[in-house]
């Protein structure tokens, strides 16, 4: 009993207010898969696919956006696994979801061009 | 949130319940505690960023888990303060295609270089300055030590700079109450890891601490947060 409700007063003081979301994105295993990426210990890029790929779409049946850069992500995942055409959709998408990106988007997808040719 | 505290107070009232309250309500307003002098944001309120650039981050700390643990952490905060981040991966993928593997050739190559890549509007400079465990006799401690500086690319011009720590020694602080609080329980729950990762936990805290938004002297919110230009 105490301890419950210690971790009660303890997620209580984590999230303040319980009502409405509290981040703006759905973030899940993200940053973590990120991680795992830049730390190029074991990355398999197959195995950090699957979980994008999985969380994208609990982010969509929850209704939640994904993350600036979540479909780049996934983008660059796809190329290193030879997926060319399905990267170059993720990219798009992240230029239609943040405009800002644009000029980035516009690079890499013409770098990629240079690559499948 | 009134039901939830009285179901606490009706599930037991010992004494450890009563501190665990205490130390909850501390952790709730603990975030204002030190007055510090007015950041002046001109230069930031004239550029208004809408998209941010992170470089790989240079790491003074031993650690070679520091750059990867830094970066990776660094997108939350921005994003969550309403600014366009730039993927981190593929951004680091850039550099290296191009023959930039170490952080301070990156941070040294030109803003408009930078600028004419990823048409950011601002590049987020870093260094770390501690990262990793100390191992004591009897217990040991994580911390993470930041710094941080927004360049915009477009003039050169610094906009803002700050600096951050977490460490596992300082109890129950979150660093913040309210929305900010909200976010950090979000945060932690994401970034948890096992023991041997707890640097990227404390990284994560630190760059809260260091970019999140509302923080005093801290970043100020993006476009795309509700809060843009309210603060």
């Amino acid at each position: 009993m105490i301890k419950t409700a210690m971790v009660l007063a303890a997620a209580l003081a984590l999230t303040g207010c319980a009502h409405a979301p509290s981040t703006a994105y759905h973030w899940d295993g993200y940053q973590k898969n990120v991680y795992t990426y830049l730390k190029q210990d074991a990355a398999n890029p197959a195995e950090l696919l699957q979980s994008m790929n999985v969380e994208a779409d609990a982010a969509r049946k929850a209704g939640r956006p994904l993350p600036p850069g979540y479909r780049a992500h996934i983008a660059m995942l796809m190329v290193q696994l030879g997926q060319y055409d399905d990267a170059s959709k993720q990219l798009e998408a992240e230029k239609t979801a943040f405009p800002e990106s644009t000029p980035y988007m516009d690079f890499l997808l013409k770098q990629m061009q240079g690559k499948k040719s | 949130m009134m039901r939830l505290l009285s179901a606490i107070s009706g599930a037991a009232s010992g004494a450890r319940v009563k501190a665990a309250l205490v130390i909850s309500a501390a952790m709730m307003l603990s975030a204002c505690a030190t007055p510090k002098a007015p950041y002046d944001y001109t230069a930031f309120k004239a550029a208004r960023p809408a998209s941010i650039l992170i470089l790989p981050p240079i790491n003074e700390s031993p650690d070679v888990k520091a750059t990867p643990g830094v970066m990776a952490s660094t997108v939350f905060p921005l994003a969550e303060a309403g600014y366009y981040v730039f993927p981190v991966s593929l951004v680091d993928e850039t550099f290296k295609q191009n023959g930039l593997t170490a952080a301070e050739d990156i941070h040294n190559v030109a803003p408009d270089k930078l600028r004419s890549i990823f048409g950011a509007d601002a590049a987020l400079y870093m260094r770390v300055k501690r990262y990793g465990s100390t191992y004591y006799v009897i217990n040991s401690e994580t911390v993470v030590t930041v710094e941080g500086k927004i360049v915009d690319l477009r003039t050169g011009a610094t906009l803002w700079q700050g600096t951050a720590s977490a460490s596992s020694a300082e109890g129950g602080n979150s660093g913040g109450g309210g929305l900010a609080g909200a976010l950090v329980g979000a945060l932690v729950k994401q970034v948890m890891n096992t023991a041997s990762e707890s640097g990227f936990t404390y990284a994560a805290l630190a760059n809260q601490r260091l970019l999140g938004a509302p923080r005093v002297n801290g970043m100020l919110y993006g476009p795309r947060s509700p809060m843009y230009q309210k603060d």
